[in-house]
């Protein structure tokens, strides 16, 4: 399966198991909101321009958007984790070219420690921006912003690593002949 | 002139970041006047669809709840039937004709359709839901919207066959309602913290109030007809310094399984609105 057609399937299956799925469990808390949707965003492949990887996580957060009824939020987060991305891949990347010896980042692709702060450090960014910006419409505390953000990221990495163990994708090593 | 371009150039990445990152806040931020446009025609075309396909399959395993919550209403109702009212001098017997107009001079002001709720949140600050019925039922904006048990929220925008549905569980939520035993008013909105509860505020402390007292919609409320449960008092936070209640109030419906609504409509509103719309052009 092309590249394409696999991401076209990922990304309408994201938004359904997140609009479906997880917005339809009964919250255990306020703080509790399971968001797992933006995994589409981290696992997108390496070699997608930088100015379509932008539009892409901003067209993603708005299609959920749709369904949630809350214009631009998830856009803006979206946008914001897959703008930082590829800073993000070229820092942590740890052997010189992995980026064009595999395809997306993932386990084998960047090693254990990399690949684990590089979900946590853009779960966070999402997380806060969204809860941010959730927040200044609201007028709550400050301990509520920060409950939130860091509940809502506990269980999303939570999500992240079932998944991740679920779905264990193969990346094959690619020479650089082809 | 070069130098702009090879900027722009040199920087479109960021620059196009944040020209994404200005529209979504843009939206985000504006949405009482972008939504009449654009925003909530396409979502209501496109996701309520899917939305009504989910439904129709999610709808069987709440038939259990929503028939008890329906079965409650109809006993409510009963009680209401004027056939169980009666004045001890049978000559001054009152009933009331549900014929629009009769020689009493009774009207017909509120008529009520009954709708299916096909998308429902409770997880965000502003909630909103969908129904099944749209502008081609004669559904309009500004219309309340009733659950079995009570206040559900209020329709703000509408496509042919589908509407959206303001849920009293939206911060922007406000509407009017009063104590049910002596008939303070007070202002009715939801503080975006627990979906179970609402707040109450500027009730004044003429009358004491006790949990588990009954608020229902006031008769200024130009979208329900008085007298609709909005829920009862959980909490009464006693402020010494000011001469109003605060009450928190556990909401009649449960926004958790909200499956049929009743949407109802002001047969005056325009009327009314007319009336008072001249007096603001007076000034």
């Amino acid at each position: 399966m092309s590249d394409l057609v696999k991401n076209i399937i990922r990304f309408a299956l994201f938004i359904f198991i997140q609009v479906f799925v997880l917005f339809q469990i009964q919250p255990l808390h306020r703080f509790v909101i399971p968001y797992i949707y933006f995994l589409y965003i981290l696992w997108l492949p390496f070699r997608i321009p930088r100015v379509t990887l932008t539009l892409v996580g901003f067209l993603f957060g708005l299609t959920l958007d749709f369904f949630t009824v809350s214009p631009g939020l998830h856009a803006a987060a979206c946008t914001m984790i897959a703008y930082l991305r590829p800073f993000l891949i070229n820092i942590l990347i740890p052997q010189e070219g992995a980026e064009q010896n595999y395809k997306s980042p993932s386990i084998t692709s960047m090693g254990l420690a990399p690949y684990a702060t590089y979900i946590l450090i853009l779960t966070l960014v999402h997380n806060i921006w969204l809860v941010l910006l959730e927040w200044i419409n609201v007028s709550g505390n400050f301990w509520f912003f920060l409950g939130k953000v860091l509940a809502t990221s506990g269980i999303s990495l939570l999500l992240i690593l079932v998944t991740e163990l679920l779905f264990y994708r193969k990346e094959k090593f690619r020479t650089n002949t082809a | 002139m070069r130098n702009i371009f090879l900027f722009i150039r040199r920087y479109f990445n960021f620059l196009f970041f944040m020209v994404m990152q200005l529209v979504a806040l843009y939206m985000l931020f504006h949405f009482n006047r972008f939504h009449e446009a654009a925003f909530l025609g396409v979502a209501s075309k496109v996701t309520g669809k899917v939305n009504e396909k989910y439904n129709n399959i999610e709808y069987y395993f709440k038939l259990k709840k929503a028939n008890e919550a329906l079965v409650k209403e109809n006993e409510e109702l009963r009680n209401r039937l004027h056939e169980n009212f009666d004045v001890p001098d049978t000559a001054l017997k009152m009933f009331r004709d549900t014929v629009a107009f009769d020689s009493l001079g009774h009207f017909r002001k509120w008529a009520y359709l009954s709708a299916k709720v096909i998308s429902n949140s409770v997880n965000f600050q502003n909630n909103y839901f969908t129904i099944n019925l749209g502008s081609k039922h004669g559904i309009r904006k500004e219309m309340g919207v009733m659950s079995p048990s009570g206040v559900a929220g209020t329709v703000i925008n509408t496509s042919e066959n589908m509407a959206i549905v303001m849920s009293m569980l939206n911060i922007q939520f406000r509407l009017s309602a009063k104590l049910k035993k002596s008939g303070e008013t007070g202002a009715v909105f939801w503080d975006g913290k627990n979906a179970s509860y609402v707040t109450m505020i500027n009730l004044p402390k003429s009358m004491p109030v006790n949990k588990g007292d009954t608020i229902v919609t006031s008769q200024y409320s130009t979208r329900y007809p008085q007298g609709v449960m909005v829920g009862t008092v959980a909490e009464v936070v006693d402020d010494k310094s000011s001469n109003f209640y605060t009450l928190k109030i556990k909401t009649a419906t449960d926004f958790y399984n909200l499956e049929h609504a009743n949407i109802v409509q002001n047969l005056f509103r325009d009327e009314q609105k007319k009336l008072e719309d001249s007096i603001k052009t007076n000034e």
